[in-house]
């Protein structure tokens, strides 16, 4: 059963366009990601999702019910919010209930709810305090416990770790992947944090301007972005993505950077099939992730890499690992290295590539081709 | 060198408030004063015995437009129609505030900005149109009708108070309880209203001194009886013409007219400064 299925959204404030046709299928028990830049339009998909902005056009169905005329309190759906929005002059525990006084639910019911989601966050000895005297982290964990106390069809997340400190963020971001694995809903979690998304979505939706650019598995989206924009905007530091040449060499493929200079640079891509022969002779975008280039005699799936020589123009150390800054053929390519292997600024070194994970984009429409 | 500078201000901020408060000081001393040594010495002048009396006379016993029972009727005015009016404006002012504010509709900030043009209207421009309506409504020379007049003309005020405290709400914070079922009235009970009290001591404070010292519409729309306290005053020094003026007794009438409002200010006043320059609610 599809848990939230949008189909041709449009929504327009005044003239400008904010969501320019949204079509998205998200299935039970999933948790979908929607990532973006600030302004990409995500927390207004989600601000309708929920019922509290309105939709120019098209239809969203939730638990395969139209929910155009549906207020967002009858819409089966729990929100957290980025600022959390606990109640101020509430303790924690009318927090949590409040939605339920607002239905009628008996008291006994709500009591039995609040110790429930008490136990499951465990917050039970917050409850009768205000949300001034929490710490972020509290909030948050109330926030969701007021979310969770539904027991819902969907889960909206708008940004809901934004307000923490990095440290805080990554428990609690494993905390929300390990409560979405107990129990089970769908989640619709809206985010411009990468981290957050490859580590917690089942599916993420990449949004640009208005518009959907991708939407499947972390690994993918990583993988094989769909176009210039997603492979820019997804990885720390983004995927390379330099000018070359597709040519035809025995049965396979050759890109050239920087093609005719003296230091071109020749990559076998002997995989490539398909659609990237309509590109022979012509001029593609060349995309290869940072993780791709590596120091020399790494092995890529069981196969060696391909060695190539550049100069090192700057080195980046970031503890865990060193980017590195290459320079060959006029383009510059990041690499990453373990921080072990010291390389000195204006030396020119080898490096392993590997060229099975290459993707090629049209530099017109900037579109995958491969 | 500095202070120099600094005694300079000193010197000028000195004069200022000798400047400011001497009308004041004059009026203490001569509500104590008799009307024997006024008459015979300077209006300004320490007094030699304390007439207390003068408060006495001026509360329950003077005479004014032919009726000797003091102020003490007019305070009742005062007080009758400074009470709801103040109450109601500030009540509405809150829920158009909070209305215009964060539950936005079509055209909201057009109202707003009609409802503003109110702060800026002149009374004396309004002097016509009220006394038509308080004639069709059968509410002149009542305490009634000035009260309606100061709730309509408080609405401005209250609503821009309220409307620019509740601004500062977080957006999320209204979302979250339309999520949970919340309406209109209820979100306003349980959520904004418990924020408010900052601002809305400002507005009641604000509302209460303005209402109270309000004196062209209580002047012009009632008369004898039914004026309220600012009018009265004005009856006070009209008091036969022929007579010594009862410096005295009207200093004590002014003070005893005042002390409400100092009243408000003395307990008040800190609170009024801290909910104008609080904006923060996180």
């Amino acid at each position: 059963m599809a848990a939230l299925r949008i189909t041709g959204l449009h929504k327009r404030f005044g003239s400008v366009p904010v969501l320019k046709g949204i079509d998205l299928t998200i299935d039970s028990g999933e948790f979908t990601v929607l990532l973006g830049p600030s302004g990409c339009g995500k927390s207004t998909l989600l601000n309708i999702i929920a019922g509290l902005e309105s939709a120019t056009e098209g239809t969203i169905e939730i638990g395969d019910r139209n929910v155009k005329a549906v207020p967002a309190k009858d819409r089966n759906i729990a929100m957290v919010f980025q600022s959390y929005a606990l109640y101020p002059a509430m303790t924690v525990r009318k927090n949590i209930t409040f939605g339920m006084e607002c239905r009628g639910v008996p008291r006994k019911q709500r009591e039995d709810a609040v110790a429930r989601v008490a136990a499951l966050l465990q917050i039970e000895e917050l409850l009768d305090r205000k949300p001034a005297q929490l710490s972020g982290g509290q909030r948050q964990r109330v926030a969701m416990g007021r979310a969770l106390v539904r027991d819902p069809l969907l889960f909206l997340f708008d940004e809901p770790l934004s307000n923490l400190d990095a440290k805080l963020r990554v428990d609690m971001r494993t905390e929300i992947k390990q409560l979405h694995q107990r129990i089970a809903t769908t989640i619709v979690y809206v985010t411009h944090d990468q981290i957050e998304a490859m580590t917690m979505a089942s599916r993420i939706a990449v949004m640009n301007r208005g518009e959907i650019q991708q939407f499947d598995s972390p690994d993918t989206v990583y993988n094989r972005p769909a176009n210039l924009f997603v492979a820019r905007f997804l990885g720390s530091p983004p995927m390379n993505a330099v000018p070359a040449r597709l040519v035809r060499k025995g049965g396979g493929l050759v890109g050239i950077i920087g093609a005719g200079r003296p230091d071109e640079l020749r990559l076998d891509l002997p995989q490539l099939r398909g659609r990237a022969a309509d590109y022979l002779d012509r001029d593609v975008v060349l995309g290869l992730r940072p993780d791709c280039i590596c120091e020399p005699g790494r092995a890529f799936g069981g196969a060696p890499g391909v060695e190539i020589a550049a100069t090192v123009a700057i080195n980046e150390p970031t503890g865990a690992e060193t980017v590195v800054l290459l320079e060959r053929a006029g383009v510059r390519l990041r690499a990453r290295v373990p921080p072990d292997i010291r390389l000195k600024v204006g030396e020119i070194a080898s490096f392993a590539v590997d060229t099975r994970r290459v993707c090629l984009f049209d530099p017109g429409t900037e579109q995958l081709i491969v | 060198m500095v202070t120099r500078g600094r005694w300079l201000i000193y010197v000028l901020l000195a004069a200022f408030v000798v400047f400011f408060l001497t009308p004041l000081v004059v009026v203490v001393l001569n509500s104590v004063r008799t009307t024997e040594e006024i008459g015979h010495g300077s209006v300004i002048g320490w007094p030699s015995v304390f007439a207390w009396h003068n408060y006495l006379q001026a509360w329950s016993k003077y005479c004014i437009a032919q009726r000797c029972d003091g102020i003490r009727t007019y305070m009742w005015n005062s007080f009758v129609m400074v009470v709801p009016a103040t109450a109601i404006s500030t009540i509405l002012g809150a829920i158009a505030g909070y209305s215009i504010s964060l539950w936005r509709f079509r055209g909201d900030s057009v109202i707003f900005a009609i409802v503003l043009m109110g702060v800026f209207l002149p009374e004396q421009m309004k002097l016509i149109p009220w006394a038509l309506v308080l004639r069709d409504l059968k509410l002149s020379n009542t305490i009634a009708g000035l009260v309606l007049i100061h709730v309509v003309q408080g609405i401005s005020f209250t609503t821009l108070f309220c409307r620019n405290y509740y601004v500062n709400v977080p957006a999320d914070l209204i979302k979250a309880a339309r999520v949970d079922g919340a309406g209109f009235f209820r979100t306003f009970w349980r959520i904004v209203l418990p924020l408010s009290p900052p601002i809305l001591i400002v507005t009641v404070i604000w509302q209460f001194t303005l209402i109270w010292n309000e004196f062209l519409y209580g002047v012009t729309f009632t008369t004898g009886a039914q004026q309220p306290v600012t009018a009265a005053l004005i009856a006070i020094s009209a008091t036969a013409p022929t007579d010594v003026p009862q410096y005295g007794i009207q200093s004590a009438a002014v003070l005893l007219a005042a002390l409400p409002t100092l009243l408000v200010y003395f307990f008040g006043g800190q609170y009024f400064m801290r909910g104008l320059t609080a904006g923060a609610l996180k």
